[in-house]
């Protein structure tokens, strides 16, 4: 894959937005939209863990599990990865700053199985990133799901005192939304093309 | 409950996809063909019904402190084995699904069958609430690549069933369709279904 790292980060905002375009951290970005607050927090949480943890499972799988063959072993080496980073942060943020630890602290749990995190570690061994563009591809995408939930967070607000059909209420709906977001994201893609 | 009741709760009362909005990820990210759909359900029928009975058997001797991480330990070994299997005998569909097939992992059904069943129930019961919540899985996905096949590619498990006059739907093949009919189909299962009780 030869792509300017530059150019992935922005292709992964806007062209192949990982909740858009690859359906990926769908659970929490349907539970935990209710607030524009709560969605900034966890968003952030998702930016800065994805970020790190696109780095460090590149650099184990290549430096590690590639020259040991062990390569049938990823899908648990990177899970653990995610775990004990997310447990790490945790841990550190408390001991530190425990103001934003009561912003951000409570969404650390909820990012292990958030299925976007595991989701960048395993499309950048499938396209073969280098160490540079998996990281702007990691950082990428966190800021393109945080844009999504945010957005979706805003609308659902200004949907509370519209009227819905019962049955679309909750989860029928923000999936509308998301469907039109998506759809609008589609105006993007021709920038860029990844994949 | 009896051993049919559990899987009539598991597949259709307590759905995972439209009465809890669970794996949503896989539901909409494979669902463009019918084929896909199929090997994908099957794959989870298979890790969620081993892996939560195999969680259902250790339940007693996992200390509750690390009791997550053990449960997607578990979770994650039967993927690999999904995983292989397809990358051995079925390695196009394997490419096609990409990485949605190591996504099992994270997809919120198992962890959430694993938590709420498996580790408070006998293992020959939860074995069989994983074949049902997984089929009622399938069942979701089948229903969803079924409409998203015939308008978007005119065929069906590949064959073609419409022929050359069918102007095919691309939206049908990208992705806001899938958000606009799982929604539609979460509405009319809650219309239909919960009429009254939701």
């Amino acid at each position: 894959m030869d792509i300017n790292a530059f150019i992935l980060f922005w292709a992964a905002i806007f062209t192949s937005n990982i909740l858009l375009t690859n359906f990926l951290g769908m659970c929490s970005y349907l539970s935990i939209s209710r607030e524009v607050e709560s969605s900034f927090g966890l968003g952030m949480a998702v930016f800065f863990v994805l970020t790190v943890t696109a780095g460090l499972n590149w650099v184990i799988y290549y430096h590690i599990l590639v020259p040991f063959d062990l390569i049938y072993l990823q899908f648990i080496v990177f899970i653990i990865v995610i775990a004990a980073f997310v447990q790490l942060l945790e841990m550190l943020i408390e001991r530190f700053t425990p103001a934003l630890y009561y912003t951000l602290g409570i969404f650390l749990p909820l990012i292990t199985v958030n299925c976007a995190i595991f989701g960048v570690s395993l499309f950048l061994v499938i396209r073969k990133y280098s160490f540079i563009q998996s990281v702007a591809y990691g950082a990428g995408s966190g800021i393109g799901w945080l844009l999504a939930i945010l957005m979706l967070a805003g609308i659902r607000n200004r949907l509370k005192e519209k009227m819905i059909p019962q049955g679309l209420q909750g989860a029928g709906i923000s999936l509308i939304v998301t469907g039109i977001m998506a759809l609008a994201f589609i105006g993007f893609s021709g920038i860029v093309i990844v994949q | 409950m009896t051993r049919s009741q559990i899987f009539r709760h598991s597949a259709f009362k307590e759905n995972s996809v439209w009465k809890q909005i669970l794996g949503i990820c896989s539901t909409l990210a494979v669902t463009n063909l019918m084929l896909n759909s199929l090997i994908m359900g099957i794959g989870v029928i298979f890790s969620l019904a081993f892996a939560n009975l195999t969680i259902s058997l250790v339940r007693n001797y996992i200390p509750r402190s690390v009791r997550m991480m053990t449960q997607t330990l578990i979770i994650a070994f039967y993927v690999i084995i999904v995983d292989i299997f397809l990358k051995a005998y079925l390695p196009a569909i394997s490419k096609q699904l990409g990485p949605y097939v190591g996504l099992i992992i994270t997809n919120c059904i198992l962890m959430g069958r694993a938590e709420a069943f498996a580790a408070k129930n006998k293992p020959l019961d939860s074995f069989i609430d994983g074949i049902g919540a997984g089929f009622g899985y399938t069942l979701v996905l089948l229903a969803i690549a079924l409409i998203r096949e015939i308008l978007g590619f005119g065929s069906l498990f590949g064959f073609t069933i419409l022929g050359d006059w069918w102007i095919k739907w691309a939206i049908m093949v990208m992705a806001p369709s899938a958000f606009f009919i799982l929604a539609i189909f979460i509405w009319i299962i809650n219309n239909k279904y919960y009429k009254g009780k939701a």
